[in-house]
């Protein structure tokens, strides 16, 4: 999957979590959780979301590497 | 029109779910009513069958009024009901997409089998040609609701914040704080403790889990939470007119905040009685619902205690504000490195300060530091959790 699908795909997730975020118009080095008013509860059901919907398994200690868009790109670009 | 809050006047009938001729069992959810907490919905108190609908949805009733009668049974789910069905004019509170009902039920549309739909999601999608088997239920057991139309058929309210008016909820948040103010003897306490322990247990727990079987420490704290006020009954139910209602059931209501502002704390029922993976899947469908406007009338009628979690991205400690009639409020600080003495020495510790709003016409400091203190204990065994 290239980078720019995994970028439609987590900010998809993201807009089902948090309809009212501006997902799309986050920096890429942004943390999500700041820029989105994202909680512990929207990041867990992100890593929830995006290991169902590409098939990985996202081990609860790496959850830290997806809180930014860059972060989470590379990182599930590596897991692809 | 159920009484969903002390300071609730009226309501506006968004939705019924059952018709004349079902059957219902005590805990079904029946109709969806706008308040100013948001959308709720509405369940029934007794078995029986529907004989009649009082109320038209999109009509605004004041509270106690009857919405339906059940067969065999009382007036309901209002049993103290007062027979007036008049509508109050509309004063911003309804959702503008709630029509009135058509007349005429247009021609049904066909539903595989196993399918259930709520009469206004069935009416909506008729009315526009939608085909209701390829729509995802979010309603109760699954069934369709009108919302899950809506959304289907981009026809619906606008997805932010659907179902939650927040500038009501403010006004509802500001009179039950300035009640709480005005009325409640608020004392205050503080205890910070080592949460190394309930935080490796979790990671423990994570590390051969799949996601969605996973677990946060707010599921740990919410429940030693939970357990420790089985031996504190003076912090755990109402404060009624005629003094304090102690509860043998304990409901903790968790403060969810909304984003863009406003929060709500709908109760999770016997709290302290559920396993750690049934808690966090409820806190999970809980967050859910309360942001997008879908509680339960039950849910938000009977906390008997409250807990607000400032999660990862807070500060040390918060001085909540008892929500009335309950009598307590417990705070959990986000987590913070702090130098920490472990066995005589100092040593870089992960420290979280959990704090108790108590109401002092019920308990005192005394009584409410032993249980922040039970609670660090509990934390410090989470196996037992």
């Amino acid at each position: 999957m290239i980078r720019e699908d995994l970028r439609a795909a987590i900010i998809e997730e993201i807009g089902n979590i948090a309809p009212e975020a501006d997902a799309a118009g986050a920096a890429d080095d942004a943390d999500l959780r700041e820029a989105l008013d994202l909680d512990s509860m929207d990041i867990f059901n992100l890593v929830v979301a995006l290991s169902k919907r590409l098939g990985v398994d996202i081990p609860d200690a790496d959850a830290g590497q997806l809180v930014t868009l860059r972060g989470a790109i590379d990182y599930l670009a590596r897991l692809a | 029109m159920p009484s969903l809050g002390a300071d609730m006047e009226a309501g506006t009938l968004v939705e019924w779910l059952k018709r004349p001729g079902d059957t219902v069992r005590r805990g079904d959810i029946v109709a969806v009513v706008e308040t100013e907490k948001g959308a709720i919905e509405v369940e029934i108190f007794e078995d029986g069958e529907v004989l009649e609908l009082l109320v038209a949805e999109g009509v605004k009733v004041p509270v106690g009024t009857p919405l339906a009668r059940i067969a065999g049974g009382v007036e309901t789910p209002s049993p103290d009901a007062v027979p007036v069905p008049t509508p109050l004019p509309e004063i911003g509170l309804a959702p503008a997409s709630t029509a009135a009902p058509p007349p005429a039920r247009p021609a049904e549309v066909p539903t595989p089998a196993g399918t259930r739909v709520s009469p206004a999601a069935r009416r909506f999608a008729a009315e526009r040609g939608i085909d209701l088997a390829a729509i995802h239920g979010s309603g109760p057991g699954g069934a369709v609701i009108r919302a899950d139309v809506e959304r289907t058929s981009g026809q619906g309210p606008e997805k932010r914040h659907a179902g939650i008016d927040l500038s009501q909820m403010r006004r509802a948040i500001a009179a039950a704080m300035a009640r709480s103010k005005r009325e409640i003897p608020h004392y205050y306490l503080s205890h910070s403790f080592d949460a190394v322990a309930a935080k490796e247990a979790v990671e423990r727990f994570n590390a051969d889990q799949p996601p969605e079987n996973r677990l946060l420490l707010g599921a740990l704290l919410v429940k030693a939470t939970a357990l420790a006020l089985r031996d504190f009954p003076e912090f755990n139910g109402f404060f009624a007119p005629d003094g304090f209602l102690p509860s043998k059931a304990i409901h903790v209501g968790v403060a969810i905040a909304i984003r863009g502002g406003g929060l709500a704390a709908p109760a999770i029922h016997d709290t302290d009685g559920l396993p750690l993976a049934e808690l966090m899947s409820r806190m999970r469908d809980l967050v859910a619902r309360v942001r997008r406007g879908g509680f339960r009338s039950s849910e938000i009628a009977d906390p008997t205690v409250t807990i607000s979690s400032l999660g990862d991205r807070g500060v040390e400690a918060l001085l909540p504000v008892i929500y009335p009639p309950q009598v307590a409020i417990f705070g959990f600080g986000s987590l913070h490195d702090r130098p920490w003495i472990v066995d005589g020495k100092i040593a870089p510790r992960q420290i979280m300060t959990v704090t108790l709003a108590g109401d002092h016409r019920v308990s005192d400091g005394h009584r409410g530091a032993l249980l922040l203190r039970r609670i660090d204990q509990l934390l410090q065994d989470p196996q037992k959790l």
